[in-house]
Parts: structure tokens; sequence; C-alpha cells
């Protein structure tokens, strides 16, 4: 019976498909309410000053334009005045831009008005009719300017445990005596989000003092927070749908200053407001990788074994927010160096604040790592692979505990084998295909297996279907999917009987989806879920047919049309008796990590192997070959999982070889605000990727032994292709991304 | 998009007629250039003159050549059977252009009135001669990796970014137009200009000016020819650098030598000099870095572009190369 088949780990099709490929699946920019009508914001052309005065007669007077708000005359928003000071972001000092409440300008392209009319035309059209008057100040975009002026994050001052803190162990800089030794600065540019989906908002005040918001968020739970924050409303109040997500990379998980303004401007008008982002921009205001100087040093015996490394980092912050990521946390923990120093500061400029982007930190900390592993392993002519496997570690040398699960080693072997790693020359330069220079290159990613407290409910319906919330979201990677699929396996019926629905806050509470999480967490709760429902169906059976009420959990089967019991097939109860009293039986249930995360440390590995091909004479690079092998835990669905694996490594492709903001520092502003200046992969640019999963369940981290995917699938990949390019030509490329003004 | 009055014309004085006699219209051909200039309010014409209907789109044989209609689409001109018999550099170079998507809408006429890619010409914040004259070149002091090397002045150190031009030029095209004080012929390479003191003005087209076709006259470069262009990824980016290369070989001598480079300079840039040397020559390495090296004479670089002095010459060395082996 097909019900009976194991659908985790099976390549299901996503659940959604078909409606996403048909355009049946509502994005948030898609909502049509009655009376709607429409809001396009109106940016700051300066970095930093004061706004002196605002003409809008002209804006006001155009057609179809209903309100131009702008801070002179902005209805007071109650949460102004306490925001920023919650204790549940630990991460961020400072709090997310006030729109519309006073005269400064804090960066480029800030919202200083926002124009609503009846037509989305009308009001662009209105928009470019606002003009400001500034006066101007001195104003900062430059972090290489503004070194000097780093400072340690306010998180690491206050707690010296923090993850942002110095770390030390064994000697501090110990490398700098080594006797065979390297150094180097590596550079990584600002680096923007760009999904396919534009940010977009609908806000509805359905009463004075009820909030809808259909928005483009990773996290409906945490955007009903902030927003009935701002209100002053109770979370009760306000309602978050993000049913569908086109992609989103972390630049939905805050709250940005247009979700302010399409409220604000809902408010003013008293009608539902669309409002939704430009391309253009979309580099301004939900956030950015942020531009990040680091230096690494590293010491080693003659025999490859790593006695030190230091790494340091700079990272961009904005003036009225601090933000942090774990650019240094890869380094604390991957190879068994005895002596290690981290040291990670932020320098504030007069940009936007930026937001962690698909592998957050790590991604450009393992730039440098990596890097530097290939470069020690060239110095002491040895393999790259062989030096990594000559500092592997069993247990975490950071905090002194045993991994829950680390299958690193046979990620290593998958990929290697794939790759064909044993062409790989040790001198660069060495192999050529006509024209192009030809070489292989490796990079190791991790990321920490998060998992958070999640709520599930799970409802029987008559005929036999069962329907299943949450208010986690998807923003791509097919959660649905996964937990359609964990769902059919723990009630052991066919998948195409269960309906997930997430994206609504109103639904059983979980975390935003962000961090390789959620499956990590909503899987729990939604086994979790379907457990208690059996247990509650046969409760509810018990009443009827004795054998039941005596009868385990575990043995309860859902048929077709009625419950049984898998010792006993003879006993039924049809689903119609069973639910005729309550009509349908629910449960919800939540599902929290217990204190594993204090005894393990718990991680998901990747390696990526890549082979590139560099022109001699024009300096194209081309990625020939690209795998990413990942030690992940169980693999819930192998397509799904692949699919990411994929999508992680066109971004590594595009951060390696082409993403560059670049910002005009006499103006502070952004002179790349298109996709035709800033560049991100086509198809051309990524080869066939082929994707290995070790597939070792760690049941450290959950019953289902998910570890997380979305971030190591990107993490390591960059310099997996810088080294390759080293490898190819002997140029080491130490500022990404690698265009061909830097190898001609 | 500031409002304006859509008219389509069904002859071509009509819609000569039309824009010549209002100095804030303009022709609309594929509109892929235009209308994304005038959604930013880059280019504000009051009224757009429709010229998709007109007859304008025939590619056919003259007695000894052939000609594009102006409105030709990009695509029907990389894929016609005759372009690609006697014209293939042309094939190549519209290929190595913009996405099939694009390539689909995009006319003759409208490929070569393109508007430059600076990027302080699409800030309407940020000073540009070119879109604003006297308010300063953005550019020259600023970031300008994708600037000229020759050719530029201080008002304006922007490039062209046309892919077809830099073949046309190379295969010594004329331009048609229709004018209000009548038709005339242009010289490929006197049809754009450089920016001198005026960089608001692209070409020497006048106002009221339509282009009816290009000619391309027959020649021998209908094997050895290449379209080499380096972008920063593998499809759908305008050039850092680009050669056109064309090669009349007699056994390994080069009897007859065609030479132009894209993103180097307000116009497409044929290198006349360039060609001279290589004639007589062997079709060889040496020959070619000799090339490359009269090529790149006069070649000035500003802060961010001096990769373009190594780049350029390096890619018309691979241009003839590939052209050679063709
Ligand atoms: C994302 C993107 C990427 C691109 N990449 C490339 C690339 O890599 N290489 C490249 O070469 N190009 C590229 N392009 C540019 C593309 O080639 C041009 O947009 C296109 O060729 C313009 O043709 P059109 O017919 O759409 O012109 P329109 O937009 O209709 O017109 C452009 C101008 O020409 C005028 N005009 C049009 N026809 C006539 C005529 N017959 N007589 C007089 N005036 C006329 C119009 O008034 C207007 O000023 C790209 C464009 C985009 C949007």
């Amino acid at each position: 019976m097909k019900a009976q088949q194991k659908q985790i780990g099976a390549p299901m099709n996503r659940v959604d498909g078909h409606l996403k490929v048909t355009g049946a699946a509502k994005y948030s920019a898609e909502y049509e309410l009655p009376g709607l009508v429409y809001a396009v914001l109106v940016g700051s052309t300066i970095a930093k000053g004061r706004l002196t005065s605002i003409e809008a007669k002209a804006a006001e007077r155009a057609p179809g334009v209903l309100a131009v708000v702008t801070h002179y005359n902005s209805p007071k928003v109650p949460g102004y005045d306490t925001a920023g000071k919650d204790p549940s972001q630990p991460a961020t000092v400072g709090g997310p831009i006030k729109i519309f409440n006073d005269d400064k300008i804090r960066f480029n392209d800030q919202p200083i008005a926002v124009v609503v009319a009846d037509s989305w035309e009308r009001a662009r059209y209105a928009a470019r009719l606002i003009k400001a008057q500034y006066a101007k100040e001195a104003h900062q975009t430059n972090l290489e300017d503004n070194k000097p002026q780093a400072f340690l994050p306010t998180s690491a001052k206050k707690n010296p445990k923090s993850p942002m803190a110095d770390y030390q162990r064994g000697q501090a800089d110990a490398y700098k005596t080594g006797a065979i030794k390297i150094e180097g600065e590596y550079v990584i540019p600002t680096e923007m989000h760009h999904p396919m989906e534009m940010q977009s908002i609908t806000a509805h005040w359905e009463a004075p003092d009820r909030l809808t918001l259909y928005d483009k968020t990773q996290g409906t739970l945490a955007t009903r927070r902030d927003f009935a924050k701002e209100w002053g409303l109770p979370e009760a109040n306000v309602k978050v749908i993000a049913t569908f997500v086109g992609g989103a990379f972390g630049n939905a998980l805050h709250s940005w200053p247009h979700e302010s303004a399409a409220i604000i401007a809902a408010k003013v008008v008293n009608r539902p407001v669309k409002l939704m982002l430009t391309r253009e921009q979309m580099f301004t205001q939900v956030g950015y990788r942020p531009y990040t100087w680091q230096k690494l040093g590293m010491s080693a015996t003659p025999d490859g074994k790593i006695t030190a490394i230091t790494h340091e980092s700079i990272g961009q912050t904005s003036t009225y927010e601090e933000f942090t990521e774990s650019t240094l946390a890869q380094t604390r923990m991957m190879y068994a160096s005895p002596n290690l120093t981290t040291r990670y500061r932020l320098a504030a400029l007069d940009i936007g604040s930026p937001i962690w982007m698909r592998g957050p930190g790590e991604a450009t900390g393992a730039f440098a790592l990596e890097s530097a592993m290939d470069e020690m392993a060239h110095l002491l002519n040895l393999d790259p692979l062989e030096f990594r496997l000559r500092n592997y570690t069993d247990t975490d040398p950071e905090k002194n505990r045993p991994w829950s699960t680390k299958f690193l080693k046979e990620c290593y072997k998958l990929g290697a084998d794939r790759i064909g790693w044993s062409n790989r020359k040790l001198k660069p330069g060495s192999l050529r295909d006509g024209e192009w220079l030809v070489g292989y290159g490796m990079g190791v990613g991790t990321f920490g297996a998060h998992r958070g407290g999640a709520h599930a409910s799970a409802q029987l319906r008559p005929d036999g279907t069962v329907l299943m919330q949450c208010a986690t979201t998807d923003i791509g990677p097919g959660t649905g999917t996964a937990m359609t699929q964990i769902a059919a396996d723990t009630l052991g019926i066919a998948p195409e009987k269960i309906t997930f629905e997430l994206g609504h806050s109103d639904y059983p509470q979980a975390g935003t989806q962000g961090g390789s999480s959620t499956v990590n967490s909503v899987g729990p709760a939604v086994q979790q879920a379907c457990l208690a429902l059996k247990d509650k169906l046969r409760e509810l059976a018990g009443a009827q047919n004795p054998t039941f009420a005596s009868a385990k959990k575990e043995d309860v089967t859902l048929g077709d049309k009625h419950l049984s019991l898998s010792s006993n097939t003879a006993a039924r109860v049809p689903y119609s008796d069973l639910l005729k009293q309550a009509g349908a039986a629910t449960v919800t249930v939540e599902a929290k990590p217990g204190n594993e995360g204090q005894q393990y440390s718990m991680y998901s590995f990747s390696v990526h192997f890549a082979e590139v091909r560099v022109h001699e004479l024009t300096g194209e690079v081309r990625v020939s070959k690209l795998v990413s092998c990942a030690d992940a835990g169980t693999i819930i669905n192998e397509k799904t999982a692949a699919n990411q694996m994929k999508g992680g490594a066109v971004g590594g492709i595009g951060m390696a070889l082409m993403e560059h903001a670049r910002i005009d520092d006499r103006f502070g502003r952004y002179v790349t605000k298109d996709l035709a200046d800033y560049h991100v992969p086509v198809h051309a640019d990524a080869p066939n990727i082929e994707v290995a999963f070790v597939n070792q369940p760690d049941l450290k981290v959950n019953a289902l032994g998910t570890k997380g995917i979305g971030e190591i699938a990107t993490i390591g990949v960059a310099p997996a292709i810088a080294n390759a390019v080293f490898n190819a030509t002997g140029k080491r490329v130490r500022e990404l991304p690698i265009t061909p003004d830097k190898l001609v | 998009m500031n409002q304006f009055q859509y008219v389509r014309a069904t002859k071509p004085q009509g819609a000569i007629d039309a824009v010549a006699k209002d100095p804030t219209a303009k022709f609309i051909a594929g509109g892929t250039n235009l209308v994304d200039l005038m959604k930013r309010g880059i280019m504000t014409p009051q009224k757009l003159v429709d010229i998709n209907r007109l007859p304008l789109a025939k590619i056919e044989r003259q007695d000894k050549g052939l000609r594009l209609g102006a409105l030709a689409l990009n695509s029907a001109v990389a894929n016609d059977a005759l372009v690609r018999q006697h014209q293939p550099l042309l094939a190549l170079a519209l290929n190595a252009g913009a996405s099939p998507q694009l390539r689909n809408m995009a006319t003759v006429g409208g490929n070569m009135l393109q508007r430059t890619r600076c990027s302080y010409f699409y800030d309407l914040t940020m000073p540009c001669n070119k879109r604003e004259p006297g308010s300063g070149c953005g550019a020259l002091e600023g970031i300008n990796r994708m600037h000229a090397i020759f050719g530029a002045s201080d008002k304006c150190i922007a490039v062209h970014p046309s892919d077809m031009s830099v073949a046309l030029v190379a295969l010594d095209a004329t331009v048609l137009v229709s004018g209000p004080k009548g038709d005339r012929r242009i010289a490929f390479a006197d049809f754009h200009r450089l920016p001198g003191d005026t960089p608001e003005k692209d070409t020497n087209l006048e106002a009221g000016e339509l282009i009816t076709a290009v000619d391309i006259p027959d020649g021998p470069f209908t094997k050895h020819v290449h379209y080499q262009k380096v972008r920063e990824r593998a499809s759908y980016a305008f050039a850092l650098v680009s050669t056109a290369a064309a090669l009349d070989l007699d056994g390994n001598t080069i009897k007859a030598a065609r030479l132009a480079m894209g993103g180097v300079a307000h116009k497409p840039w044929r290198l006349t000099a360039a060609e001279q040397s290589l004639v007589g020559q062997p079709a060889t390495e040496a020959s070619f870095r000799r090339a490359a090296e009269v090529a790149m004479q006069g070649a000035k670089a500003f802060k961010h572009n001096a990769y373009k002095l190594k780049l350029g010459p390096n890619t018309i060395v691979q241009a003839l190369r590939t052209a050679a082996a063709a």
C-alpha cells in the first residue's frame, strides 16, 4: 500500500510546485483588498545631515494622490519611544530606524516621504515631484578609511563570553613566532540579497487597533512582535500573512522602514496600502552582507600540523544599529590548533544596517580561513586535503566537547572522488585545456545545527485527510514539502492526504526561518503533533471500542475511512463515527530541545570542490565543475535538499566571481543600482553541480536526526573557487570578487 | 515616468514630420532602452512616435552588399541566412549582446542609438554632463572601472555599450537616414561621435532624422572572423572590453584585416593602424601581439580602468587568434 512507503528521504516533488509554476501561489504583492491604494517611498539623496525642507505641494496636487507623509505630518508612532530596547534581540544594539520621526538623515536613500495614490503608477509619478533640501554633514561610507575607529561590539563588552568577544586559547598571536607561517589580508565587498521577489507589504488597519499585514517576511511572529510593539498593540491584534515567499536570504529577517512606512500610510489614508520596493530600493532598504576586512595569520610544523592561528575581522555596521555576525566562529572550532586568537570589531558607517545573508558571517570568515589553509598547504608543499586531514579534530577544540556527530571525513571522500581530486597537481599552473588554465580547489563550511522550540497542530477531518498548521514560513527550501513527508511517515498515510499550512501568525508558534534551523525545530513539532493526534484518535476510538482504549498510540493505523490497529486490523472505527461529536480531532503540541546543546557541539559540515578554467589572455574564470558534499544529518527530501545545496553553491559562485556593490564615497551612494551593474550568476555561470550527502542521523539534535542545510550550502564555496584559481594560475586573490581585471 | 503622448506612424515621412516638429518627441522602436530610461526619469519625451509599423524590417541583398532595415530585429539579423553567409562577424557580435528576450525586441536602429551604461548617467542625483550638460562628469574622479581609455574628454569618459556597432564599424557599414532635409548616408565610423565638449550628443544624427537602413558592403570576411567579448560573467553582461576581428588569409598570410573594439570609447573604436600593421604579415601570435600594441597607442587609463590597458591588447590577440583558426 502506498501509504506505507517511507516518505522521509524520498525525492518527493514540492507540494506547492504546481501552484508556483502556474502562478496560482499568491505572494505578498498579489493581495487585492477592497479600497486598496498604493504607496511609493521617496529616499534621501544625501548620506548624512538634516532635512531642512520638503516640497510636497506638486506631489499632493498630482492626479490620484491621497497623501504625502513626511516627518512634518506623520502621525506619532507610539512605539518609537520604546523601540530598540528589545532584550530578545541580543545580537543588535540600537534599533531599526524610526522613519518620519525626525529630520535626521542616516544613510543615502533613507525614506523621507511616502506618497499614497490610487494607482502605483500615479504614486510613482508623484514621488518624483517631491523635492527636499538638506543641511549636509560629512559622511563616512568607506570601511577601509574607518578601520582605525573600529570598536568591540557592545554585546562583547557586556559579556566576555559572547561569541563576539575576543577569544584566545594557548598563547595569543603565537603564529608570529612560528618558523613556517603565512599572513594575509582578505576583503569581502558588500553583497546584496536580491531574491527574485522584491520586498512588498500590504498594510490593512481592519479597525483602529487591529492590523493585518500581507508581508514578505521570514518570520510571521517576529514581524507581528515588531509592529505590535511599534503601535503599542497587543500581539493578538496584529496578523501577519506570508503564505508564499519568493526567495529570501536573510533580507526578510528584520523589520525595515518600508514596512513601517506602509503601516503609517495606511493609518493616514485609512485604507489598505500596498507598498512594493523597486529593484533599485532593494540595494538600500533591506540590508546586505557587510563589507568585511579580515587578517589571518597561521603557523605550522614542517609535517603539517597547525600550531597557531590568529584571525581578525572588521565588519561594517550602521550608525544606529550594531549588527554582528559569526565571521570568526569556524576558525575557532574547525582545526585542532593549540594556539588560537580571534578578534572581531565593527566600524559604523553612514549606510543602512546590514543583515545576515546566507551563510552569514561564516561564509565571510571561511573565505579567509579556507584560503589560508590553501596557502599554508602550498607553502608546505602538501595536498590541501591531506593538510586538512592532518588537522582534523574529533572533539570541538573551542568548547572542549564532543561533536554530536561529525562526518566531515566522509564528505571529503565523497567529494574528492567525484571531482577527481587525484587529477590535481601540487604545482600551480600545471594543467591546461587549450587556452584555459585548469585548477582544482576545496573549501570547508560549517554552521551550528540550531534548534528552537516550535508548535504545530494536526487535525483529522472526517474524510480521512489531515490538516497541519504552523506559523513558520517557507522562503523557498520546501518546508511545506519536508513537513508533509515527516507527517506522512509518522501518521502512516499518503502525503496527498496531508495539507500543511504555514506562513500565518495565527497558526501555532514557530521561530523565524533563518539560520538553517527550520527542519531541526519544526520537524520534531510536526512529528510529535502527529503522534499526539494518533493518541487523541485512539482515545476517541476507545470510547466506542475498548480495544483502542488499551492500545498504544504507535499501534494506531489511519486507514482510508477508518481507524484501526496494526496489531488488530479487525478493530475498526470509521472516522465518521469517531468525529461525529467533535466534527474534527485536533491537537497542538510544542517540541523543545533539551540540554543536548550544552553537552555536545552540534554542527552541520560541508565541503566544496571546484574545478575552474581561467583564460590565459582574458582572465575570465569559468567554474567547470562543482561538487558539494554535506554532513547535514538525516536528509528529509533528497530532491529539495540537493536543490538547496545547488542554490547555495550558485550563491557561492556569485560571491567568488562577481557580486560587488560599489559605493561612490564622495556621494555616499551606490553606483551599482540595478542587476546590469550588480552581477549575480546567470545559468551559463553555473556548471552542473553535483551534490552528495552523508545522510547519517544526528539524534542529539532531534529525533529525526536533521542538522540543517541552507547555510553550509554557501559557506566554503567562494574559497574553493579562489583556491582553484590559485591552483590554475598561481595567482592568489584575497579580495573578492575574482573578476578578469584581477587576473590579466 | 512622465506623461507622454503616443502616436503610431504608418509612413516614414509621417514619423519624421512628427519628430522634426516637436523637439520633445522621440521615435520608439523596440523600446528596450528608451522605456528603461523613461522609467528612471533620465529621458522624458513628451511624445513617442512608434515606428514599428513602418516597412523597414527587411534584410536583403543589394548589388554589392547587404541592406538591413532599421527595424530588423537583432535576433532576426543574427539568425538570417544571408547575414551568416556574407557577414558572419555581425551575427557573432549580435549574439554576444543582451539576452534572447531583448534581442527579440531590439532593432538595428535602436541598438545603434542605445545610450551609455555609465552609472552616473543613470543616477539623477549625481553629476553627468551627458544627461545634464554643465553638471560635471561624475565618473572622471569617481568609480570608472567600466570607462573609456580612448578619445575621452574631461567632460565625459563614458563608453558606448553596443556590441553590434563594433562589428558594423569594422565592416565599413553605412547608415541610411531620412530627415526633414531629405536623405543622406553616413559612414558608420562617423555616425557616433567622441564626447568633446558636447557629450550630450552621442551621434551625428540630426533632429528628426530617422534611420532607415544600414548597408554593409560585401567583403572577403566570410570565414576568419571572431567577436571576443570579455565580461564579468559568462553571459548577459556588458563588455569590459570587446574586439571584432576579421581576416582575409592567403594560406597563412594576412591579405586584409579589420579590427574594432568595444567598451573602450564613446564610440565603437575602429583600429585602422593596427589593421594596416597586419597586412602582409603571417597570421601568427607575434603579428597579433604587434597589432595589439599598435592598437593601444594613445590609450589612457583612469583610476579604476588601468586593467583595460592590458586586457585590451590581450582581447585583440585572442580575437585574432580565434579568427585565424576559424
Ligand atoms: C538588460 C539589458 C542588457 C543589455 N545588454 C546588451 C549587451 O550586452 N550588448 C548590447 O549591445 N546591448 C545590450 N543591451 C541594449 C540593447 O541592445 C538595446 O536596448 C537595444 O538594442 C535597443 O533597441 P530598441 O529597438 O529597443 O531601441 P529603443 O529603446 O526603441 O530606442 C533607443 C533609441 O533609439 C531611437 N531610435 C530607435 N529606432 C530609431 C530609428 N530607426 N531612427 C532614429 N532613431 C531611432 C529611439 O528614439 C531611442 O532614443 C541590453 C539591454 C538591456 C535592457
